[in-house]
């Protein structure tokens, strides 16, 4: 009998060699007369164990990794096809804790099978939701969303219930469903591993809103970094339509729900909704002003849906389970679970959905196992380039939008990325600005102008250069950007900045000669 | 480098999305994946087809760091710089990699060997630092091993 190897393809897995391993897996195989099958799956979300190879045995699919190309011989020397042992072995791969002691929702079918494999997503769960949407009034799927506590999982955490409502009540010729897929957030990446390791469930929370609020035509716009996403996105956008789930007729309902792939182009701000719906109509991706409101004017001017990937992933369960099934996860007015991803100088870095009320050191140190680099922590940055910097005495808070929101923090897309004692929080901070003055769309003065400045003045500061006086200036230009700009790049771009200054005023006091030119 | 400019492509691709403006990014995607660049020459051709003034379809290619309007080199790294790949040592790498060919980010080598660019986040953060070698991504990386994507790259 053929035993299954899975290699995953999820490009995080691909980055560190996993096409190799899979190639290398069914040479050797072939070499010694062995019946392997090698089937690519998603990854697991333990990206610290990447490639993490999978062996199905009686006794469940046990797990190896970080394989590297050279391992593989051994892992057969080993008999990794019985689940032998072998050193970069970890038993059953359900049984390892960093898996094991989550709480999927979202991610609960990750890693499990051909990503593109219709069959396999509906007998693990997938199209439940949607199949009980088709049967139900489309004020009642919008309840459903809004009773489950549902927030807005691009950064802004805006109910999603209360936009659906919006989007339904409107009156409009043509409405849209716009899914935000340009993650472009440091250290995030769970949009990216739900295209690549369960497209059909982001698909499927598409057309479960569209059938909520009217919507007949949805577009999902994805961040040219990730090609591979696309690619797995467009496989999907097929099967379904083939199969029945998107076109003409959804599933036979007779609703209509097309969908449409677009590639982004490698800039930033198009994670701003109002940027984002320019860039779909092929313009310069450059804000708009609100309101009015996407709900009612969005994309080519019609009442659009716009939400986050993780959002409109996390739909199809809700319909299917209920909405007090997910809203009894959480803490709060923080509903639900949350994709946490671990990222940087982290030992175990990867994707960790936890219920709302985790603490930000039970991610770091129980899951992440601490720094990469063994050097005592220093800092973690939450919530993306524009979230802020927090300390040792913070890692106690609870993972909460009103919490870290208290503490002059932000849970954004859920993105940490840890810093160990080498981290210059001065050079942080200029980095900030400069990552402003790069990507913004340049449409209002304080985030286009000031971002320019407030570079300089860091140049200043990291200089020496009458420092007190050039901080005080960093603090007022902070000030008029969150008072004063148009959209988050702007207003938050101080977020990181006044967070560094605030927490590490150390790495600001800088002696004139301390710094050469840079 | 001087072959002669296909302008055909720009009028056949406009055409496969039904001429329609909004489709104007992925138009100038495809016509860079032809071409390698987008050309001067293709901008007016683009802008008739879509019913756009030409200032409109410039703006929108000048907008977007994707585009380009010269050819890259035979080997375009794109570098992660943000903050997860700062963590471990990119802007070190970087540095690193620029100073051994005297170029600095955006430039491409006088050979036309390679290209080498800044790019914010590349979605592999849990095992920076991360780069792209010829869209292909590439993680946990050091300056050997980058050197060794990018001369396999090169071959």
């Amino acid at each position: 009998m053929s035993v299954t190897v899975w290699v995953p393809k999820d490009s995080a897995a691909v980055s560190a060699g996993a096409h190799e391993i899979a190639v290398g897996i069914e040479l050797i195989a072939r070499a010694r007369g062995l019946d392997v099958t090698v089937k690519r799956n998603g990854s697991r979300g333990a990206l610290y164990l990447e490639p993490l190879v999978e062996v199905e045995t009686a006794s469940g699919r046990v797990a190896y990794g970080p394989v590297e190309a050279n391992d593989v011989e051994s892992l057969f020397d080993a008999g990794f096809l019985t689940g032998g042992d072998h050193k970069l072995a970890h038993g059953q791969t359900d049984e390892i804790p960093y898996l094991k002691n989550q709480e999927r929702l979202t991610f609960a079918r990750a890693g499990l099978a051909d990503p593109v494999d219709l069959d396999a997503y509906e007998a693990n769960g997938g199209l439940a939701g949607l199949k009980k949407a088709l049967g139900m009034a489309q004020g009642d799927v919008v309840k459903e969303v809004l009773d489950s506590g549902l927030r807005g999982r691009g950064g802004a955490g805006f109910p999603a219930g209360i936009k659906w409502k919006t989007v339904l009540d409107a009156p409009g010729a043509q409405k849209y469903v716009a899914c935000n897929a340009d993650e472009g957030d440091s250290g995030t990446f769970a949009d990216r591993m739900v295209m690549e390791g369960d497209p059909y469930l982001l698909i499927e929370g598409m057309i479960i809103a569209g059938v909520a609020t009217g919507a007949t035509e949805g577009y999902v716009y994805i961040r040219s970094e990730y090609p591979d996403a696309i690619s797995a996105m467009k496989a999907a956008k097929a099967v379904m339509e083939k199969r029945g789930w998107l076109g003409s007729s959804v599933g036979g309902s007779g609703k209509v729900f097309n969908l449409h792939v677009r590639r982004g182009a490698g800039a930033y701000i198009c994670g701003e909704e109002s940027s984002m719906l320019e860039s779909l109509e092929g313009k310069r991706g450059i804000v708009r002003a609100k309101p009015p409101i996407p709900a009612l004017k969005g994309l080519f001017g019609q009442p659009t849906v716009v939400n986050n990937v993780l959002t409109l992933a996390s739909v199809p369960l809700i319909l299917d389970k209920g909405a007090a099934a997910y809203k009894n996860y959480g803490m709060g007015r923080s509903h639900g679970t949350l994709a946490f991803q671990l990222a940087g100088n982290i030992k175990r870095g990867g994707l960790v959905e936890k219920a709302f009320g985790v603490t930000i050191r039970e991610l770091l140190e129980e899951f992440g196992g601490g720094t990469m680099t063994g050097k005592p922590f220093r800092a973690a940055q939450i919530g993306g380039p524009l979230g802020a910097y927090v300390s040792e005495d913070m890692l106690d808070l609870p993972m909460d939008y009103e919490t870290l929101a208290g503490a002059g923090a932000m849970v954004g897309h859920g993105g940490i990325v840890v810093f160990d004692e080498s981290v210059d929080m001065a050079k942080m901070a200029r980095f900030a600005f400069d990552f402003c003055a790069i990507e913004s769309c340049g449409k209002c003065t304080p985030c286009r102008i000031g971002a320019v400045r407030g570079r300089e003045t860091m140049d200043k500061i990291l200089a020496g250069v009458d420092v007190a006086k050039n901080v005080a200036l960093v603090e007022d230009l902070c000030q008029v950007m969150t008072d004063g700009s148009l959209c988050a790049m702007g207003g938050l771009t101080p977020m990181p900045v006044l967070s560094a200054l605030k927490h590490f005023p150390q790495d600001f006091d800088r002696a004139p000669h301390a710094v050469a030119a840079e | 480098m001087n072959a002669p400019i296909d302008l055909n492509l720009a009028q056949s691709t406009c055409a496969s999305y039904g001429n329609r403006p909004d489709a104007l990014l992925e138009i100038l995607h495809d016509i860079q994946e032809h071409k390698g660049f987008v050309p001067q020459a293709d901008l007016p051709v683009i802008a008739k087809a879509l019913n756009l003034s030409r200032a409109d379809v410039h703006g929108v290619m000048s907008f977007y760091h994707d585009f380009r309007t010269t050819k890259a080199g035979t080997v375009t790294v794109k570098i992660c710089r943000a903050e997860a790949c700062q963590s471990m040592g990119a802007m070190a790498l970087i540095d690193g990699f620029l100073a051994k060919r005297g170029l600095k980010l955006g430039d491409t080598s006088d050979d036309g060997q390679i290209t080498v660019e800044a790019t914010y986040c590349l979605g592999n953060c849990a095992m920076a630092p991360a780069a792209m070698v010829n869209g292909k991504l590439a993680g946990r990386l050091n300056a050997a091993k980058l050197e060794k994507l990018v001369a396999e790259a090169g071959q």
